[in-house]
């Protein structure tokens, strides 16, 4: 099935069965293998991406539901020699070891922090209409869709920390 | 020209204390990082090349039997789909760590259900994946044995061991604990399920896969497919976590292999997340009967460890649950028994620290038991029974540094000022709780080879793995320091089967065995720079790539006048590995609230306190204690593999059902480590960290638990519903 995708700004003509899922359709047709897939049930966050300013899991969304869809995978953050403050965090903080759920860690965090300034409280939020405040609790709670097995959590929420206080690493 | 060192004495030089490059030890960046934040590192399934076929495993549906029939016609049919393959070349289960020959094979037999038996091969994933579930298998079943059991065991006599009287030391003794503990079976749950890429040309076999220890993974893969192990190569650059599940070649990679060769076509293999649970490795269960016996000062007398596991038939491997227990405590009664039950259940191998892990943890929690029985504060109990000798096989500690990390710990944590016990607040009611750590030492053969090359820069190459644990780092810290280069112009190359062999990730031996392959390299090469400089290489000083002599500074350049210098490294263990007891020891302490009305447990705080010789990188070590204290806080709270009573099925074989700890189950955890050096380990005087971490963890936040409500849980985890009923009890107290 044609699909029109702008994954990281470019535009793609993706030519997929329907059964294909967003995060296949990145790893096995556009070559794009910085998402990763943990359990393709929606259970690890390894394969999170953003979809119109929205993170999800792309294992469990088919790549045909995305017509005309902006997607940001990790390629699209930054680079080796340009990473983004939160990708500058985490290699300075260790908030990874194995790398493997690193790429959907980032992803959502780069997320997560758009949703706070947006005001949506979370589980842990102490008062739902206040201004959030970003303390290691809100972090943890939100972060908490991206399971680590290397198990880098405190330091993934240093990172974070960092970046949303406008800390440079 | 290699520079091959057994570590037959102990190395008390402290050579890299006298180098002065200043980056060892450091918290240095990992190098991989910027690849690994940006999705540009390659785990196995990321190296797709062009042409690749997709397959997709197919399991078994019965606990045992044989398979009679696959309808592979049929799937054939089926659009894309390329072939069905099965046969006698496929692997049961995964090889256990170091095998280094195939594990059992075949797919007709059945010894456990998710075995699996086939591979559906289609151009792409998804035909394949409707293809593996569109098979139809057809067998006659036989009755499975699914539940481990005692009284059928094998009792291996190697494993059973004892001293003295421990009956009539119970007799005698001022306190004792006597009681039962379990631990459920655990799966490793790497991020990166088990995945491999295979292609040939002409009979040279390439894989891209997801492995520990290549120098075996090379042999079994070999041996699997009956070819020659020259024309085998595996690429294992990044491995997305392997905590045990990964040492040894696993049946996705044979199947890829297989398919491949079939087909004429590269074939990328994944497991899926259920696959992983079902058809790699799992912790074994087991059951342990611990017994203390203790005199009125609390000074132990006894100790009784006797352990039950269980494994598929055919397998050597047997969770070495009182690994640790023979020389953790003083006692001069002691037993160790050893029980291992034969079951049609998934394989049971290496799962982060295999013994200690759940053998610590569960001494832990019976020394807690008898803490309370004695009146003695725990952390003093322990303080009372650290043995000057090793009492198991009486021969000398190489170190000895769990008073220093009882000591230590104790202070960071506050212990003499934690809350009280039980105290309430709202709903909640905390406490505190502390335990041991301990792990063997080992060292493996390990070979590494590093070139300096006349601009400056140095390469250091190695088969070995980084699997997390920060190989890329200490590695590039040890060329660095030891050549007296600045680390951005050390370059490592990691993960290729045809570099020289390593002892591979395993057991906590990694660091130790292929830094000192390294280190032994770059000796080397200070002592040909030494020589053209005309100095002894002791008196020779390399900093930030010159050369200084008898007060003369030369750029490295210079002295090597446009040729390179190479050397290889060679580690191998030697008499210090028998002739002292070499571990590692380290001190937990965690505070818990319970709460007294769902029985729910949140850690608050955990701190651990870790000696592990030198530390080679403190940024990376102390990621591996967080690590192995997270593994820890699942196995005390929410990780348990539950196998169906009826067919040993494991029933939450997702992770989903199978709980790991998330972002929010871990509070700010905090390490310190200790400085040391053990001349015993290797000429770096480092030790394995990536293990201790786990190795009694557990049992703080039991022990915790315990100090909170009173309730002792002595079958782990500690879910809700093994304290509610206490709970209720305190509540009608009042
Ligand atoms: S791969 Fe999508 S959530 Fe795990
Ligand atoms: S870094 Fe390995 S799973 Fe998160």
């Amino acid at each position: 099935m044609q699909t029109k995708l702008t994954i990281n700004g470019k535009s793609h003509n993706l030519n997929a069965d329907t059964r294909t899922t967003l995060l296949d359709a990145l790893r096995n047709h556009l070559g794009m293998t910085g998402t990763k897939k943990g359990c393709d049930h929606g259970q690890c966050g390894a394969c999170t991406v953003i979809v119109n300013g929205r993170r999800i899991n792309s294992c469990l969304t088919l790549a045909c539901m995305h017509d005309g869809n902006e997607v940001t995978t990790i390629e699209g953050l930054g680079t080796v020699d340009d990473l983004s403050p939160l990708q500058r965090a985490f290699v300075a903080h260790d908030g990874f070891q194995c790398g493997y759920c690193t790429p959907g860690q980032i992803c959502s965090a780069t997320a997560m922090l758009e949703e706070i300034k947006a005001g949506w409280p979370s589980h842990v939020s102490a008062d739902l209409n206040a201004e959030i405040a970003l303390s290691d609790a809100e972090i943890a709670e939100r972060m908490s869709g991206n399971l680590c097995r290397c198990a880098a959590y405190p330091n993934i929420v240093e990172a974070i920390r960092t970046v949303a206080q406008g800390g440079r690493t | 020209m290699t520079a091959f060192h057994k570590m037959d004495e102990p190395d008390h030089r402290n050579r890299l204390d006298a180098m002065v490059q200043g980056v060892l030890g450091t918290g240095m960046d990992r190098p991989d990082g910027p690849e690994k934040v940006t999705g540009s590192a390659t785990y196995a399934h990321d190296g797709q090349v062009a042409g690749m076929l997709h397959g997709v495993m197919v399991r078994a549906t019965i606990a045992k039997g044989r398979l009679e029939h696959i309808d592979a016609q049929a799937v054939e049919a089926l659009p894309g789909v390329r072939a069905v393959l099965h046969g006698d070349r496929f692997l049961r289960n995964p090889a256990q760590g170091t095998a280094n020959e195939a594990p059992v094979q075949g797919s007709r037999d059945i010894a456990y259900l998710g075995q699996p038996v086939a591979l559906v091969v289609a151009d792409r994933f998804e035909q394949a994946r409707h293809g593996a579930q569109s098979v139809t298998l057809r067998y006659s079943e036989e009755s499975a044995s699914v539940a481990p059991d005692a009284e059928t065991a094998e009792v291996p006599d190697k494993k059973q061991s004892s001293a003295g009287d421990l009956a009539a030391a119970m007799d005698r003794a001022a306190f004792c604990v006597d009681a039962v503990y379990t631990t459920p079976g655990h799966n490793s749950a790497a991020m990166e399920p088990h995945a491999a890429i295979a292609a040939w040309e002409g009979d040279l076999l390439t894989v891209r896969a997801s492995c520990q220890m290549l120098k075996y993974n090379v042999n079994e893969l070999a041996d699997a497919l009956g070819v020659d192990p020259e024309h085998v190569r595996i690429l294992s650059p990044f491995v997305g976590g392997g905590f045990g599940s990964k040492l040894g070649i696993s049946p996705e990679t044979v199947a890829a292999a297989l398919a491949a060769r079939a087909l004429g076509q590269p074939v990328a293999v994944a497991l899926s997340r259920q696959q992983v649970f079902e058809a790699t490795m799992r912790r074994s269960e087991t059951r342990q009967h611990i017994r203390l016996a203790a005199d009125a000062e609390g000074r132990l007398t006894g100790i009784g460890h006797e352990a039950l596991v269980s494994n598929l038939e055919g397998e050597d491997f047997s969770e070495p649950v009182t690994q640790a227990t023979p020389f953790l405590y003083r006692g001069e009664n002691r037993l160790i028994g050893h029980r291992i039950s034969r079951v049609n259940r998934t394989c049971a191998g290496s799962v982060r620290a295999p013994g200690e892990a759940v053998g610590v943890t569960a001494l832990e929690i019976a020394m807690d038991e008898l803490a309370t029985a004695a009146g003695i504060d725990p952390v003093d109990l322990r303080r009372r029974n650290i043995p000057e000798r090793d009492p198991g096989e009486d021969r000398p500690f190489s170190s000895h540094m769990l008073r220093a990390a009882l000591d230590d710990g104790a202070a960071a944590f506050g212990w003499e000022n934690r809350p009280q016990g039980g105290a309430r607040q709202g709903d909640w009611l905390a406490g505190c709780g502390m335990s041991s750590a301990s792990r063997v030492n080992m060292i493996g053969k390990s070979s590494a080879r590093v070139t300096l090359h006349p601009d400056g820069t140095a390469l250091v190459e190695t088969d070995m793995t980084d699997i997390g644990t920060g190989t890329y780092a200490i590695l590039n810290q040890i060329a660095a320091e030891m050549l007296g280069l600045p680390p951005a112009r050390v370059k490592v190359r990691l993960g290729d089967s045809d570099l020289p062999k390593s002892a591979g990730s395993g057991g906590s031996w990694g660091a130790s065995s292929a830094g000192s392959s390294v280190f032994l390299a770059c000796e080397r090469i200070r002592q040909d720079i030494a020589e053209r400089c005309g100095c002894d290489e002791g008196t020779l000083t390399l900093k930030d790539g010159m050369a200084i002599a008898d007060n003369r500074a030369r750029p490295l350049a210079q002295v090597l006048a446009g040729a390179p210098l190479q050397a290889e490294g060679e580690i191998d263990k030697g008499k210090t590995s028998e002739a002292v007891r070499q571990a590692t020891f380290g001190a937990f302490f965690a505070e818990v609230a319970v709460n007294a009305v769902t029985g729910e447990t949140r850690l608050r705080r955990m701190h651990g306190s870790f000696a592990a010789g030198r530390i080679l990188n403190a940024k990376t070590a102390r990621s591996q204690c967080l690590g192995g204290m997270t593994f820890g806080i699942g196995m005390a709270l929410t990780e348990e593999l539950i196998h169906d009573p009826r067919d040993g099925h494991i029933v939450n074989h997702d992770l989903a059902e199978y709980h790991l700890p998330v972002n929010a189950d871990v509070p700010q955890l905090s390490v310190n480590l200790l400085e040391e050096r053990d001349p015993w380990a290797n000429p770096m005087q480092a030790k394995g960290i990536g293990e201790l971490g786990i190795c009694g963890a557990g049992a703080c936040i039991v022990n915790a638990i315990h100090d909170a409500t009173g309730i002792r849980v002595r079958h782990l985890p500690a879910t809700l519903d093994k304290l509610l009923e206490g709970l209720d009890r305190l509540d009608d107290l009042g």
